[in-house]
């Protein structure tokens, strides 16, 4: 998608006509130093209340054990692992967004980037808790884990794909981090110069750092921004590829397979995609935000996810087809147990929730009207959890050696933990809303005549 | 919790004098609740999980409040002295272990074994090879290491539940013995399980000599001397078969469970599997028929196999005896099962056989076939050759000796006024119909004498804790009559238990004597009639020599019973009443884990998967697939592990319990376990499984007819540790008949490919130059008998879960016994595959280990290291075999100071959160190559053996070191049979095993005799043999599915 | 040439415009004219603006490179140095340097110090944290440049600098406002 010939200024028209700098820095900048809307307490309240249910959940894993949940032996991973697997997939589409958009030069990225971001750090920050309290000796595993000798001098296996997850997971999100923060430093100036109350402008003057909008600055300022996309691209498509390794290098049927990385990426993308419709759609309702986030940006974000969808599909059709073709029993097993065995409606209902529901988006009607979008996203995000689900489970509950079959079921603990983490994530993300531009004010100047100088060739 | 009276708290810590400690408002309050949790001292049991509140929490919390306490006031402690030896006891090196020859005994019968002692302390059982009964040890020997232990043994000598002397109760005793002196003892009974301890055996003589109108009963519920008082009526003296496998070609067993039942079953299962052993080229092997009324495990090692209601049994004995030949024994008509075709088929391959051919009676059968036979083995002149029939080796006196029946009526002719039961517990295991517990009231003096309070102890006045075999003197038969000595390697646990001759001694001239000077005294006597030898003939220069030997073998030479000569039977007994074909029937059998009953609270036991139906924690009503549905009783759903309610009427008394649908058991025929739904046996054994006891009557003990089965329509959790019994057409357990393995001996290799290290990534940079451990295990041989099972769970430390962890599938049990059928549901063949940690050498589970806890060791073994492991249990998903076990929680029990006692010493207990699995027994391989270092030397082949080698009845399991060619296990790899498991993936695993070999009579079974003319069935191809058989293959547990 | 008279304390002349398209040609004028110690200020990145300042800094790349460079070999040297000579074992029949497997951790550092190096240098470089620079002392440039403002600032150190005629110049340029930034 290249911008419009005939445009005056790149991306314009993802900007509702008439706004200047100045009436883009009220009404962003105004979500915050204005009266916070009732429905925000409400829905914070709701957040910090499953919150409790997650330390609570916790709490009693530490005092009894994992054994409180549903995994067993053959089933060794459970909940935890899918919810892992899932918070980290919705995490990518914000990365995406803010670094493979910005190469791209897509300027509808810019009204949704930073709430994007933020939605990949708060998902990182959910799932960073799974693979640490699963383990049975988290008091141990929290650092035994990390790159260095104890008192042995003895290191961790660098062959464990769990390893490459420390190393992957960690340093998405400390990138994730600093290219948030980047984006944020000319807000955090906006803010630090209209905030109301004086301690507010000083704590948002510490974190702009001093910033002045220099022009030379701005030129290092963008290089900086382009260069660290360039490296979240290759950085964002790594992660889901590494978190796909804890399967694909082991040896168990349903798992073993060359085809994860890019079916895990995708899956990521969609999830993602998913995910910042699911949450931009009220927001944009809530505060009123019609003129910056688009028709055509939610109309974009819908393509995305039909697209990503697709490749999703294709990869399930590729593993029955391998299943078949693979010419290996366990193989063959493994997939005619995934369709008729005991979690069969598992399967069915993945199928049902990322093949089927997705296809609505090929009308523009269901892309372009929020509440049919939002229907499909929210099929999107639970078909997203299936699948982790059927991927763990049926592979594992069923693998090599007949008489070690056994089942899963997933028991209060599991499910408490799980609806716990999304209290965190709405939590973090309310408290970001209150006290942060959630759309990047300057990147939406630039969509105004005001931020170009007529003349000069525009160096796009 | 009961309420608590808050003021009566104060009102008792007021009234304390000094500083009183008290930990909860329970303990104060001393509400049942607290006294009851101050018992429950035994994490490792059921209860512990079924109860919400985990006893383990309410220890922490008391823990917790406790310190608070303590924190308030300190307590001054006792001071205790360290007190070295003067003179250390014999051989004692500190940190080594000792090995000590004793017995444990069956249903009074010796099992031979070698105790280990750590410090003192008993903590593990192994075969005593040297003894001629000896060789392997069963699950119950190995177990007793934990009854032994068990904190619910009794403590203490009660009368009428108050703690009373020693002094006391022999003071009753002489008492109530005065009473009797006067009409010589016509009141006084004395009531046994079998005895064969021949110093019993003479202190009861002497006693019933000095009350001559005195009574001995001994009363056995399960293996007790029915089969020689069967014979003893047709023959005029009472024999017991003993048989000679080892010389049998061709065997037919007539319901006779004989290599995983009786105090034989150990010698038998070894003979047995001598003859199946296929080594070094050889292609002959013996030939078994079974005839059963239930699925046994000699039953899964049979190559032909009927399953038949019990009564009908005594047809096809009849019939085959006929055809042999047998006066007296005419045909009548068989049972559906059964053909002419096949009776004619086994009569022509036993004469064939003649001397070389054996038939067995179940002991649950009746008269009539035990005397068939005998008969027929008598026909077949195999009577000296494969079977020798002894002397009973059960002691007697006659005209001094009744039965229970007879008990039970003097008691309620009110005739017995002291009643002593020594052992047993007849008010559990009566027949219900003679109603023994309620005749026991009428008895003035009973006198209970146990390991454990039960539910006899509960209606006796007296109660003596019995001192355990591990603790006293004594001896005791094996089963060929050889007078095995029971030493003890530690004093009684608790001061007032008393060994059996101690309790007999207060009846007789001398009530202060010891166990010891008993025995010894009475072995003097022996000694002195000179007949005493020592194995090579040279008499004893003395009876200290005399008695040091055979302390230290574990038995006296040369008391083996002589064969004795049976004539023809005076008359084989009547054919009884038809049965009509569809009548339902019932068997009753011990069960596999807690046989009679006794074992109840042994937890070990209880969480042994039971052979077939791999239930732990439970006894099932087991019925055929056919009969099920006759009777409308759905099939177990294992997936949910759920199972329905029935009700089993018999005589108008019943029963309920869960249903299991069994494939191979015999239809119209329903089959009950003995041992469960006891009500005094402890916190572990207390209130599980229903007992079938309840509907058991004296004159129907093992089998009856008329009985009613109804579905309740409730649902029942059993805990079972397979769900699925179908090999899903996967070559894992790789068999064939043995025409195929003639023509392709090979043929277990060819069922899968196996990659080269030149395919593979990396290839290969490891070898392993010093020693390389393998192991190997006969599938031919392994008859599923659960031993080594066990045998790990105590050398390795392994902690007992409980039901609902079980049924959550987390058992614990390092090494397992996989069970899987093959053909149609109504009479599949039975596979057993021991399965264990393979120690792979690429193995899958240390590569994604992410702390490197699991790594290769020089020796190639993969080793576990516990405390690096932080549970991600990455490689129990990972391991293909599924072998890992994980400490989902706290498992160990930390607490119970006994259960302590109990451990291995050298194998770490290990925590929460951690994983575990087989470790070929790393510490006594680390033993034998310290051993080996000082001695500068390499370890010997067949210095180590795991504990579950050592255990196995059938040698089974081999182990030793892979580089030494002259090694058992390096020669048995190499045999054609060998194969390693899943070796398509490339893992290299260590263990491997021999491809089971079965001999099916080619006119029976024809198909099995045509050798495919390319008996190879190519690569990732089960060969012809196998798909064929796998094509059909429906089972059990698939049907549950 | 003759330094310059500074009125003491005066950090340089700010003149305000109404957009970028005036800021950039106000911004060439003043190069043309010789300045060259002079900034220029927006809310938003204003393309073609350094350029015309004179300001050509491509020195945020090279923080980037050598960050990577340092990156990859720490993660290499890391797997290989801990797995194959510090602590060697056999870990699953796998050879003791498995690169395939390290190349993994390899990948994920390059790119962590490559952008912590790109971040962190770009901020260095602009002499970040800045707790004071003189600029804000203009009560217009607090209020405004961070949302609707375009300045450009002449700094007094300008060899060319002189009060009187730079605030002439500036002028020439039709700015909305002129203000004097105290330093």
């Amino acid at each position: 998608m290249l911008d419009h010939p005939k445009e005056a200024v790149p991306g314009a028209r993802y900007l509702a006509p008439g706004h200047s700098f100045g009436s883009i820095s009220d009404k962003i900048s105004g979500i915050i130093t204005g009266r916070t809307p009732f429905s925000w307490f409400i829905g914070f309240l709701i957040g910090f209340s499953i919150l409790q249910v997650l330390l609570v959940a916790i709490a009693y894993l530490l005092f009894k054990g994992t054994g409180i949940w549903g995994v067993n032996n053959p089933v060794g991973w459970g909940f935890a692992i899918i919810n892992f697997v899932w918070w980290i997939g919705i995490g990518h589409a914000g990365t995406l967004i803010s670094a493979i958009l910005m190469l791209f030069r897509q300027h509808w990225r810019t009204s949704i980037n930073r709430a994007a971001e933020a939605m990949t750090v708060f998902a990182v920050a959910c799932a960073a808790i799974f693979p640490i309290f699963h383990t049975g000796r988290p008091w141990l595993a929290a650092y035994w884990l990390m790159p260095y000798p104890n008192t042995m001098g003895l290191w961790p296996n660098f062959r464990s794909p769990l390893i490459w997850d420390v190393f992957a997971v960690s340093t998405y999100a400390t990138i994730s981090i600093v290219f948030w923060y980047l984006g944020l430093i000319p807000d955090l100036a906006t803010m630090r110069d209209r905030a109301k109350s004086p301690l507010a402008a000083r704590l948002y003057g510490i974190f702009a750092l001093g910033w002045r909008g220099s022009a030379i600055h701005w030129q290092r300022y963008e290089m900086a921004s382009l260069l660290m996309a360039g490296l979240s691209t290759p950085l964002v498509l790594s992660v889901h590829t590494v978190v796909s390794f804890d399967f694909a290098v082991s040896v168990i049927p349903g798992w073993h397979a060359t085809i994860f990385p890019p079916y895990f990426v995708a899956g990521a993308i969609y999830a993602g995609f998913a995910m910042v419709l699911t949450l931009m759609i009220p927001m944009r309702a809530i505060y009123g935000l019609h003129d910056f986030i688009t028709e055509r940006h939610i109309d974009n974000m819908a393509k995305v996810t039909l697209a990503t969808g697709l490749i999703v599909f294709y990869g399930y059709c590729m593993e029955a087809f391998f299943g078949w073709y693979s010419a290996n029993q366990f193989e063959q097993f493994m997939i005619t147990n995934r369709m008729q065995g005991p979690y069969a409606p598992y399967y069915w209902a993945l199928i049902f929730c990322n093949g089927v529901v997705p296809q609505l988006l090929w009308s523009k009607k269901v892309r372009t009207s929020v509440l049919p979008l939002f229907a499909v996203c929210m099929a999107v995000n639970v078909g997203m959890w299936l699948e982790r689900f059927v991927i763990v489970v049926t592979s594992l509950h069923r693998d090599f050696l007949p008489s070690s079959w056994g089942m899963y079921y997933p028991t209060i603990w599991d499910w408490s933990t799980f609806i716990g983490t999304m209290g965190l994530f709405l939590t973090l993300f309310y408290l970001f809303i209150r006290v942060l531009p959630m759309i990047s004010i300057f990147e939406i100047r630039t969509l105004t005549p005001a931020a170009h100088a007529k003349g000069d060739a525009h160096h796009e | 919790m009961s309420d608590i009276d808050l003021s009566a708290i104060r009102a008792r810590l007021a009234s304390a004098s000094g500083p009183t400690f008290w930990r909860s408002l329970d303990e104060v309050a001393e509400t049942p609740e607290f006294q009851q949790y101050l018992q429950r001292e035994f994490p490792e049991n059921a209860a512990e999980w079924s109860d919400p509140a985990g006893r383990r929490q309410f220890l922490k919390l008391m823990g917790a409040s406790l310190a608070l306490a303590g924190a308030t006031a300190c307590t001054r402690q006792p001071t205790e002295h360290i007190v070295p030896y003067v003179v250390p006891p014999e051989g004692y090196v500190p940190g080594k272990t000792q090995l000590f020859a004793t017995a444990v005994p069956r249903d009074g019968v010796a099992e031979p074994v070698l105790a280990v002692s750590h410090h003192g302390r008993p903590i593990k059982i192994e075969p005593n090879a040297e003894h001629p009964a000896g060789g392997g040890t069963s699950r119950f020997a190995q177990a007793s290491i934990l009854e032994l232990y068990d904190p619910d043994r009794s403590q203490t000598l009660t009368f009428r539940g108050e703690i009373r002397s020693w002094t006391d109760f022999v003071g009753a005793m002489a008492g109530a013995l005065s009473a009797a002196q006067s009409n010589g003892g016509a009141g006084l009974r004395f009531l046994t399980g079998t005895v064969t301890s021949p110093t019993i055996a003479s202190q009861l003589e002497t006693i019933l000599g000095i009350y001559p109108q005195a009574r001995w009963i001994q009363y056995e519920p399960v293996g007790g001397d029915d089969v020689a008082g069967a014979l003893g009526a047709a023959y005029g003296q009472r024999v017991a078969p003993v048989l000679k496998l080892e010389n049998a070609d061709v065997i037919l067993s007539l319901d006779g469970d004989f290599m995983d039942s009786g105090a034989a079953e150990l010698r038998y299962a070894r003979t047995f599997a001598e003859r199946r052993r296929l080594e070094a080229g050889g292609t002959t092997m013996n030939r078994l028929y079974m005839v059963e009324s239930r699925t046994s495990n000699t039953g899964t090692k049979a190559d032909h196999r009927v399953a038949v209601r019990a009564a009908d049994v005594d047809a096809v004995a009849r019939a085959v005896a006929a055809g042999l030949g047998v006066a007296g024994a005419t045909a009548g008509s068989l049972p559906a099962k059964v053909t002419a075709e096949w009776v004619s088929a086994v009569v022509a391959d036993l004469k064939a056989a003649g001397a070389k051919a054996l038939v067995v009676a179940g002991e649950q059968q009746t008269p009539a076939v035990q005397v068939l036979a005998a008969a027929m083995n008598q026909a077949l002149g195999a009577i000296g050759s494969t079977v020798d029939y002894i002397p009973s080796p059960a002691a007697r006196v006659d005209g001094r000796t009744g039965t229970l029946t007879e008990l039970v009526g003097d008691m309620s002719a009110g005739k017995v006024e002291v009643l002593v039961i020594l052992g047993g517990n007849p008010v559990y295991d009566a027949p219900v119909d003679l109603g023994f517990a309620d005749q026991l009231k009428k008895v003035a003096v009973r006198v209970h004498a146990g390991l454990f309070k039960d539910e006899t102890a509960a209606r006796c006045e007296w109660h003596v804790p019995l001192a355990h075999p591990l603790e006293a003197w004594g001896d005791l038969r094996a089963y060929d009559g050889t007078v095995t000595i029971v030493q003890p390697l530690i004093a009684p646990l608790y001061d007032t238990a008393k060994a059996p001759s101690e309790v007999l001694a207060a009846f007789g001239d001398n009530p202060a004597a010891t166990a010891l000077e008993t025995l010894r005294a009475y072995w003097e006597g022996q000694f002195g009639g000179g007949s005493l030898t020592a194995p090579d003939g040279a008499a004893f220069a003395s009876f200290d020599k005399f008695w040091r030997r055979a302390v230290h073998d574990g038995f006296v030479y040369g008391t083996a019973a002589t064969a004795a000569t049976i004539g023809a039977p005076s008359s084989i007994p009547a054919a009884p009443a038809a049965v009509a074909a569809d009548a339902l029937e019932v068997t009753f059998s011990a069960d596999p884990t807690v046989h009679d009953g006794r074992y109840a609270n042994n937890a070990w036991l209880q969480e042994l998967p039971k052979p077939l139906n791999k239930i732990t924690w439970d006894n099932v009503i087991v019925v055929s697939p056919r009969t099920a549905e006759r009777l409308g009783l759905p099939a177990q759903r294992l997936t949910k592990y759920q199972a329905a309610v029935a009700t089993v009427t018999l005589n108008g008394r019943s029963v309920s319990g869960p249903v299991w649908v069994q494939a191979g058991h015999p239809d119209n025929s329903v089959n009950l376990q003995l041992g469960y739904g006891r009500t005094h046996a402890g916190r572990v054994g207390t209130g599980i499984g229903y007992d079938a006891y309840r509907i058991r009557r004296s004159t129907t003990p093992w089998f009856a007819t008329g009985v009613k089965v109804e579905n309740t329509g409730d649902t029942y959790t059993v805990a079972s540790t397979q769900m699925h019994f179908n090999m899903e057409q996967r070559a894992v357990v790789r068999s064939a008949p043995l025409p195929l393995y003639k023509a392709e001996p090979t043929f277990a290799q060819h069922m899968t490919h196996v990659p080269k290290y030149e395919d593979t990534l990396h290839g290969n940079e490891w070898q392993y130059d010093g020693y390389k451990w393998g192991m190997v295990i006969d599938l031919n041989a392994c008859d599923g008998c659960n031993a080594c099972v066990v045998a790990c769970v105590s050398e390795n430390n392994i902690p007992v879960v409980g039901k609902t962890q079980v049924a959550t599938g987390r058992e614990m049990h390092w090494l397992r016994i996989d069970r899987y059928y093959e053909g149609d549901l109504d009479s599949p063949t039975v596979h057993d595959q021991p399965l264990t940690c393979m120690q792979c050498e690429n193995a899958p589970c240390e590569v994604v280990c992410p702390v490197a806890a699991t790594v290769h060791s020089q020796e190639g073994l993969n080793d576990m290291v516990y405390n690096r492991c932080v549970g991600t249990r990455y490689c129990a998903n990972n391991c293909p075999y599924k072998v890992r076990r994980f400490n989902f929680l706290l498992y160990a029990d930390w607490d119970t100071t006994t259960l302590k006692m109990a451990r291995n010493p050298e194998v770490t207990v290990r925590s929460r959160g951690v994983m575990e699995k087989c470790t070929y027994c790393t510490q006594r391989i680390s033993a034998a190559r310290i051993t080996a270092k000082l001695e500068d030397r390499r370890v010997r082949d067949g210095e180590i053996k795991t504990a579950c080698q050592s255990a196995c009845p059938t040698q089974a399991i081999t182990f030793g070191d892979l580089n030494d060619p002259e090694s058992r296990v390096a020669k048995l790899r190499a045999e054609p049979r060998n194969y390693g498991l899943l070796e398509d993936l490339n893992t290299r695993p260590r263990t491997t095993y021999l491809a089971a070999v079965r001999n099916p009579n080619p006119v029976l079974s024809p198909e099995a005799a045509q050798v495919p003319a390319h008996g190879s069935g190519g690569h990732g191809e089960p060969s012809p043999s196998k798909s064929d058989e796998h094509g059909k293959a429906a089972t059990a547990g698939a049907a549950t599915h | 040439m003759s330094e310059p008279v500074l009125a003491p304390g005066l950090h340089g002349l700010m003149a305000e415009f109404n957009d970028a398209t005036e800021l950039v040609r106000a911004a060439k004028a003043a190069h043309a004219a010789g300045y060259r110690q002079m900034d220029a200020y927006t809310a938003a990145p204003v393309h073609g603006l350094a350029e015309a300042l004179g300001h050509d800094d491509r020195r945020v790349q090279k923080f980037t490179f050598t960050g990577g460079v340092l990156g990859f070999c720490a993660g290499l040297g890391l797997c290989y140095w801990a797995s194959v000579i510090e602590y060697p074992m056999n870990i699953g029949g796998r050879p003791l340097n498995s690169w395939v497997a390290f190349s993994i951790p390899t990948y994920e550092l390059t790119i962590l110090f490559g952008g912590l190096a790109t971040t962190f240098g770009m901020l260095a470089l602009c002499g970040f944290p800045q707790p004071y620079h003189p600029v804000f002392n203009v009560e217009a440039f607090r209020k405004t440049a961070s949302s609707t403002g375009f300045f450009l600032c002449i700094e007094a150190a300008d060899p060319h600098f002189d009060q009187a005629s730079t605030r002439a110049f500036l002028e020439g340029l039709h700015p909305k406002a002129i203000n004097e930034v105290n330093a």
